[in-house]
């Protein structure tokens, strides 16, 4: 019909070599095919081919030839020749209405299509996370709807609010705000500051342990690990460690405590048992940051300064590897690593590179950066959501928070927070 | 003796048939498709000039330009994403004017008349002229849109599909664009000092190199003057499309001028005005 409609000289044409009925009947409705009679060449014909002029009756654009199968039986042949003669003629009006019930189809089946795909996307639900980012400057705690990808709450806290985690129930979010020497708990419900936690002055980065009983938090200006019970929420020990401590990081089995001291430029490993320093690996200048694989077979120290991510056997306790980086285009003093992310199955690291504006995609077995993803300005720490299907990563500068797809290791979105975001944490509400 | 002795009783036909119309889109851009599959150099050349753009200048300006958050981007870009679409419509400009350009040596070399001896009305054979100039661009903008994905231009899959209606309206515009221009051209020597006219001007003083709102902190004149460039909305139509977003002012624009200069282009070639000056013994 669409073929007619469009190019009716190319219709006919199709139709008088020697195309069947049965192809137009396939494309018209039941009733208009019902009336549309197979038969008619008779033998020795060379078949109908007839058209309709004006004033013939009909249109010239609505006008149906035919080139049909022999009859077989002899008393069929009148039957033929009248249907021959009482051929069918579309007329225009007819045609516009087969155009409107073809159109109402076409309108039915895409509203019930429609229909079918709303239900189908009420039916599954997309699994939101809720990501907490801390702003440093704008001592706020910007929350993030995974799904939507837009901020929906942002809950006032103390002064310069970084380190910042999930406790393991899901059920609060701790935030360390290092001027008011104290962390803040935050209900993940009703997003407001419930209670506080003790710490030493300045705290900056937290660990808390598989059971979530115990809070490991290093206190920047007092150059010591503060070990909390989280359940009596009292201080119950202290670890004097290096200059500086930022970076805390537990191994996969819980027994040793990483802390980096930025000015000792060393990463502390502490056994969490004794509370006492077992070994100290000296790393590249102002470490940041320390991650384990989850099989506990690498340990990853980034050094802001040095500009290199430090890689660390924790058995041996020495550096055995250490990975570079170098953009197209960048000083070197602009590359600053601090965050790092490894995926589950340690065959992917995620690298933010501060001021230099990237991410760094490293492979997990050969340590070789394979891409580097444009962010924000001075991108700082990461986390991945739980599905590890998205990586959202703080750009201190441009006050936002980059979203990454993991499996395409692209960029997908960035989205504004308050200001000077600096810490994240991710976890189902 | 007269004609109507030696040729009597031709009917007259007061309409084509749609087949007949159809025939002659065919002829027409089969022919403009030969001519540039047999142009190779033409092929390569209009690859190779965005390819410079992309690769050379745009690794240059990466820095100096910064990075900024601007729709239909979701996050922050490269310089090269950025200019892709402006090399987009580099290419459809450069196809315009040159299809334009063969409708020149077409006149002077005298192909043209056997395309007007066709009976169909001028308009329409100008309409297919710049349809099949149109084809050939969106084939070398797929090309380059090919190579760009090595080089990390990868817009959403989607994308290449729903830039297909954008890269269309903005081909017709700027082939009539060139078509009106050619119009006025008598000589092919004449088109190239036109096309320093148009071209560069059209190009540089649009988004496709940058923002607006960059240009705006230099200009604001000049942000004023790019608004109102033609070639600034095909390049934003581009740019929004190939990210499966619709610009509704770009598509405004783009339709209204496509609009206006066929229209100035049909009236420029109508005989009844004469495109071609007649001597007094009626020969061209």
């Amino acid at each position: 019909m669409l073929m007619k409609m469009l190019c009716p000289t190319r219709w006919k044409r199709f139709h008088w070599q020697g195309d069947r009925y049965g192809s137009v009947r396939q494309a018209m409705t039941n009733d208009d095919a019902s009336a549309m009679p197979a038969s008619p060449r008779l033998p020795g014909e060379a078949g109908l081919h007839r058209r309709c002029n004006p004033g013939e009756g009909g249109s010239a654009h609505a006008v149906l030839t035919e080139t049909a199968p022999l009859p077989v039986k002899t008393g069929e042949r009148e039957r033929t020749v009248r249907a021959a003669r009482s051929r069918i003629y579309l007329t225009k009006g007819r045609m516009r209405e087969l155009c409107r019930r073809q159109f109402a189809r076409g309108l039915r089946l895409a509203a019930g299509l429609l229909t079918a795909a709303l239900l189908l996307a009420q039916a599954s639900p997309a699994f939101a996370y809720v990501a907490f980012v801390s702003n440093e400057k704008g001592n706020t705690v910007s929350v993030i709807d995974t799904d939507t990808w837009t901020v929906t709450k942002t809950i006032k806290v103390g002064q310069r609010p970084r380190g910042i985690a999930f406790t393991r129930d899901g059920k609060f979010v701790m935030v360390a705000v290092g001027d008011d020497d104290t962390i803040q708990v935050i209900d993940a419900k009703k997003m407001e500051v419930v209670d506080t936690l003790p710490s030493g002055p300045d705290p900056e980065l937290f660990a808390q342990d598989a059971a979530g009983k115990t809070l490991y938090v290093a206190n920047e200006n007092d150059n010591t690990v503060t070990v909390l019970d989280l359940e009596k929420r009292v201080r119950i020990g202290d670890v004097q460690v290096g200059v500086e401590p930022e970076g805390m990081m537990l191994s996969p089995d819980g027994k040793i405590l990483i802390c980096t001291s930025e000015t000792t430029n060393m990463a502390h490993f502490i056994d969490t048992a004794t509370r006492k320093i077992v070994a100290n690996v000296l790393v590249d200048a102002r470490p940041r940051y320390a991650e384990f694989k989850t099989d506990g077979s690498e340990l990853w120290v980034s050094a802001e300064i040095g500009g290199t991510v430090s890689i660390i056997d924790p058995a041996k306790r020495e550096v055995t590897g250490k990975i570079k980086f170098a953009v197209p285009g960048l000083r070197s003093e602009a590359i600053q690593p601090v965050g790092i992310s490894l995926t589950k199955d340690g065959k992917t690291g995620f690298v933010a590179l501060g001021p230099a504006n990237r991410v760094a995609v490293v492979d997990g077995a050969t340590h070789e950066v394979k891409k580097y993803l444009l962010v924000g300005q001075r991108v700082w720490h990461m986390e991945f959501t739980p599905d590890e299907k998205y990586l959202l990563v703080t750009n201190g500068v441009s006050n936002d928070v980059s979203v990454i797809d993991v499996a395409a290791q692209k960029v997908i979105k960035t989205i504004q927070v308050g200001e000077l975001p600096w810490g994240i944490t991710i976890a189902q509400p | 003796m007269t004609l109507t002795t030696i040729h009597p009783a031709t009917p007259t036909r007061s309409g084509f048939s749609a087949g007949e119309y159809i025939t002659c889109l065919t002829g027409i851009v089969w022919r403009e498709g030969l001519r540039f599959l047999h142009q190779r150099e033409r092929f390569v050349s209009a690859l190779v000039r965005p390819l410079v753009w992309l690769f050379i200048f745009a690794a240059g300006f990466r820095q100096v330009l910064g990075i900024s958050i601007i729709p239909p981007y979701e996050t922050y870009i490269l310089y090269e994403v950025y200019i892709a679409p402006g090399l987009m419509a580099m290419i459809q400009l450069f196809n315009g004017m040159q299809s334009s350009l063969s409708m020149v040596y077409d006149r002077e070399m005298g192909n043209m008349r056997t395309l007007l001896v066709s009976p169909l009305p001028r308009g329409y054979l100008l309409f297919c002229k710049l349809l099949a100039g149109t084809a050939v661009s969106v084939l070398q903008v797929y090309a380059f849109l090919a190579i760009a994905w090595f080089w990390d231009i990868t817009p959403p899959p989607m994308g290449y599909l729903t830039v297909l209606p954008a890269l269309i309206l903005s081909g017709l515009m700027l082939g009539a664009l060139g078509m009106l221009i050619s119009s006025g051209i008598k000589q092919l020597e004449n088109f190239a000092g036109v096309m320093n006219f148009v071209i560069f001007p059209m190009f540089f003083a649009s988004s496709a190199l940058y923002p607006l709102w960059r240009v705006e902190e230099g200009s604001p004149w000049l942000a004023y003057l790019c608004e109102a460039n033609p070639f600034t909305h095909a390049v934003e139509l581009i740019r929004f499309a190939l990210y499966g977003k619709l610009n509704w002012v770009s598509l405004a624009v783009v339709g209204g001028c496509t609009a206006v200069f066929m229209i100035g282009a049909i009236l420029a070639y109508d005989p009844s005005r004469g495109f071609v000056r007649r001597g007094p013994g009626g020969e061209a």
